[in-house]
């Protein structure tokens, strides 16, 4: 068991690391751009409030080459005159992401004003946990009950509202169904608003209440779309699990059918199920980006988005590297839990 | 795992509604994309972002069909092509006579109307606009003179219905209308009853007369826009493009990145994880480990970025969406191939001295193949629904309307807002529906490729 952790914790630490490599590598030559841009941008502005340095040169020439004397210095002592794919600053860049010092944030601040990208990140993930968390646990919740239920009336009218319910709510994009809702909900009929963000600072003590009502539209859309296919997904593992022996034997002996389901069988497909709900508790941190967009909920998914949008290098490092580390926790974990219900995955190891 | 022969899985899908229903779906769409692509010239897909291509066409008009189901009767856009040519000549004087007949059945006034026309003169011809109304009242319009030219000149000219000089010719003619003209548009006294400002149905004869003097004159290319705020069979956007044809053409599109992204990821996968599983040991360790790293990669974000940075060309977004698929299906192809190839006439193949890949090709990958398939259909929605993703935030390709490119004008737009229910709703449900088809395919091969799914 213990020689399983270990190889599976080397194996996430090195999927991370080449994760970061991958987007320290896409987004590298662009950063590199940007930040000698501002290094430029300072170095003109200072010389600008100070009139004094520019008389004191006698021609044109001499003042431009102090100039380039003063950026090349500044390019030189943040280490940019190697390119971003020296291994030394590869290296630098990649400890400083890892001790979470992701820099500071081109253009988007906190709510706060801050511009660290700590800050950003660690203020937009409760909101994304608030209402994501909370969706999949919902789903998974319902999900659970409504595929246990219909597996044990197989070919009943709720096994087939349910399993078709799952198909066709599979093929919705859940951010279209979005826009829709919020058509219908926030402009046709006005019972919710149709921007998520509450408009009450946090201070405030209604802000809460506020945020719930906000909160409303975003949760109902994304319970309807996903408990669908949980449900039906819950159903197939249980259907296959009520053709093993075990379970027709309980059968013969006479063993109540409800009692069969939601304890031996449910059970027995305790496993996937679990395994499934960590995925999907991890995946949820990152807020569906485009959920998130068309909500304007003010989580992780959207400040992802607006990063990208304005090409905010640190913060997309950073919102990538956080959701990896989640992610990677994650399928960790589902990998634990599966040895532990099922003791041939850690045998066959 | 059994082996199902090819006929038999044929059977069997036919017997199932779920299957019947997708393929006849996926039918009707393939249907719609060959109707696309040879009724639509390829131009106009290509002319989708000109805003010069779209001129004569309304602004965010809704579909002309939703005028069944309304009491009062939204005016049609029409584009009026063919008119009545007569050609009349007396001693100097040529008479060029373009007459456009418009059956204006409806409770609300025109947006506008324009007529562009390019004619080919010398000298300066003088040109006449005048509309013949239901009542029998005869309206003149416009009198102008065209620019002097000395030798053989074309010229091109859009008449607004805001033209100063037209408004000023109505006022002229006030006495025939029974209530005051001022600060009306000139459509709204065109089309009014002679009482009251009220719209008046009926037949309308606009005719334009171009006289030419000692010379010979001629209209090439004439069009009369009555401007509505109906048109088509999908209506129209902000920036008055035909969404009819943005729909049509997303079919293809979306069938194209589908197919070409799920048959090659599942291709990539099953042969990977053959290989995999069939060599064992050090190779699929290794190969195993790699398939680990790719699965563990956040697959939106990685899109997003690799859109961003390197290209959001749809043919390269195919390519990555690939990197992100073919993972499971080589995990699980691994898997069957490692119970496979314990079977006895693998064994005898190898002893007999076949090479691997022959082995693979030939013993393995068939058995393989119903599963593929089933796949195949369940990871098309996935990937038309992600590039739709993509193309909703804006990072997709611009230059082909695809159905996500739609929606994500429609959201810059703020379609919801307005209640432009007709921008929003067609492609989301394009959407659906070419997924469902393919779910259903993808679902009725799952039953008959896992028997324990059957009952």
């Amino acid at each position: 068991m213990k020689r399983y952790v270990a190889t599976r914790m080397a194996t996430m630490f090195g999927v991370l690391m080449i994760t970061l490599l991958i987007t320290i590598a896409l987004v590298g030559s662009n950063m590199d751009t940007i930040l000698k841009q501002g290094i430029v941008f300072q170095v003109r502005s200072e010389i600008t409030e100070n009139p004094s340095i520019a008389q004191s040169f006698s021609s044109v020439d001499e003042f431009e080459a102090f100039i380039q004397t003063q950026i090349d210095q500044r390019v030189r002592v943040l280490g940019l005159d190697e390119p971003w794919y020296s291994p030394q600053r590869i290296g630098i860049t990649m400890y400083k992401i890892l001790l979470l010092d992701f820099g500071h944030a081109t253009f988007l601040t906190s709510d706060s004003g801050s511009s660290d990208v700590k800050d950003i990140l660690f203020e937009k993930l409760p909101r994304t946990v608030l209402l994501f968390t909370t969706a999949t646990i919902i789903i998974s919740v319902i999900g659970i009950f409504l595929g246990a239920l219909s597996s044990s009336k197989i070919g009943s009218t709720i096994d087939r509202i349910t399993s078709s319910f799952a198909i066709i709510s599979s093929s919705f994009p859940v951010w279209w169904i979005g826009m829709l809702m919020i058509f219908l909900f926030a402009f046709t009929y006005q019972i919710f608003p149709a921007r998520a963000t509450p408009d009450i600072p946090s201070s405030d003590p209604r802000y809460i209440g506020s945020l719930l009502y906000h909160m409303a539209l975003p949760l109902i859309t994304i319970v309807m779309i996903g408990f669908g296919s949980w449900a039906y997904m819950v159903r197939n593992f249980m259907i296959g699990i009520m053709q093993e022996d075990f379970i027709m034997a309980k059968k013969t002996i006479g063993v109540n059918q409800k009692k069969i389901i939601y304890t031996h069988a449910l059970k027995n497909a305790a496993p996937p199920i679990v395994t499934i709900l960590a995925l999907s508790l991890s995946g949820s941190l990152g807020g569906a980006i485009i959920t998130e967009a068309v909500f304007d909920w003010p989580g992780m998914g959207r400040l992802y988005f607006e990063a990208i949008s304005v090409m905010d290098l640190p913060v997309i490092i950073g919102a990538t590297y956080l959701l990896t580390v989640f992610f990677l926790i994650s399928i960790f974990i589902a990998d634990l839990l599966y040895g532990y219900f099922d003791p041939r995955v850690r045998a066959g190891q | 795992m059994s082996s199902i022969t090819p006929q038999e899985i044929k059977e069997e899908f036919l017997k199932s509604k779920m299957g019947i229903a997708g393929i006849s779906i996926l039918m009707i769409l393939v249907v719609i994309s060959i109707i696309a692509i040879i009724i639509i010239p390829v131009e106009t897909f290509q002319e989708w972002n000109n805003p010069e291509n779209w001129i004569a066409y309304p602004k965010i008009a809704i579909p002309a069909w939703a005028n069944t189901f309304m009491i009062e009767k939204i005016p049609e856009h029409k584009i009026l092509e063919n008119p009545n040519i007569q050609n009349i000549s007396q001693d100097e004087i040529s008479l060029t006579s373009h007459q456009f007949g418009v059956n204006f059945d409806y409770d609300d006034f025109p947006n506008d109307f324009i007529y562009i026309f390019s004619s080919e003169y010398t000298g300066s011809p003088l040109l006449q606009m005048s509309v013949l109304r239901p009542d029998g009242i005869k309206i003149e319009l416009l009198t102008t003179s065209l620019p002097r030219s000395n030798s053989k000149t074309i010229h091109y000219e859009r008449i607004f219905s805001t033209d100063e000089a037209i408004k000023k010719n109505l006022s002229f003619q006030s006495e025939k209308f029974e209530f005051a003209l001022d600060n009306l548009s000139a459509e709204d006294i065109v089309f009014s009853k002679a009482q009251t400002n009220e719209p008046l149905k009926g037949n309308y004869i606009f005719s334009i007369d171009l006289y030419g003097i000692k010379s010979e004159s001629k209209i090439n290319e004439s069009k009369l826009i009555i401007g509505g705020k109906a048109f088509g069979l999908m209506g129209t956007d902000e920036l008055r493009r035909d969404l009819a044809i943005g729909l049509l053409w997303g079919t293809p599109l979306a069938l194209f990145i589908g197919l070409v992204v799920s048959i090659a990821s599942v291709i990539m996968g099953l042969f990977y994880g053959v290989y995999a599983g069939y060599k064992g040991k050090k190779t699929d360790e290794v190969m195993m480990r790699f398939n680990d790293v790719i699965y563990a990669l956040p697959a939106l974000p990685f899109l997003i970025i690799l859109s961003v940075t390197i290209s959001n060309s749809i043919f390269l977004m195919v390519g990555f969406l690939m990197i992100f698929g073919w993972v499971g299906i080589a995990k699980v192809s691994r898997s069957m191939s490692l119970q496979i190839k314990t079977r006895g006439y693998v064994d005898a193949a190898n002893m007999m001295g076949q090479k691997d890949s022959k082995i693979i090709l030939k013993h393995i990958v068939p058995q393989l193949l119903p599963y593929a398939f089933a796949s195949i259909a369940i990871s098309v929605p996935a990937a038309i629904t992600t590039e739709a993703g993509l193309s909703f935030l804006g990072l997709g390709d611009p230059s082909f309307p695809t159905w996500g490119q739609i929606l994500h004008d429609a959201n810059t737009f703020g379609a919801a807002a307005r209640g432009l229910w007709w921008w929003i709703m067609p492609p989301g449900i394009m959407i659906a529906i070419t997924g469902l088809a393919f779910v259903f395919i993808g679902n009725a091969l799952d039953v008959i490729v896992n028997p324990k799914l059957k009952r």
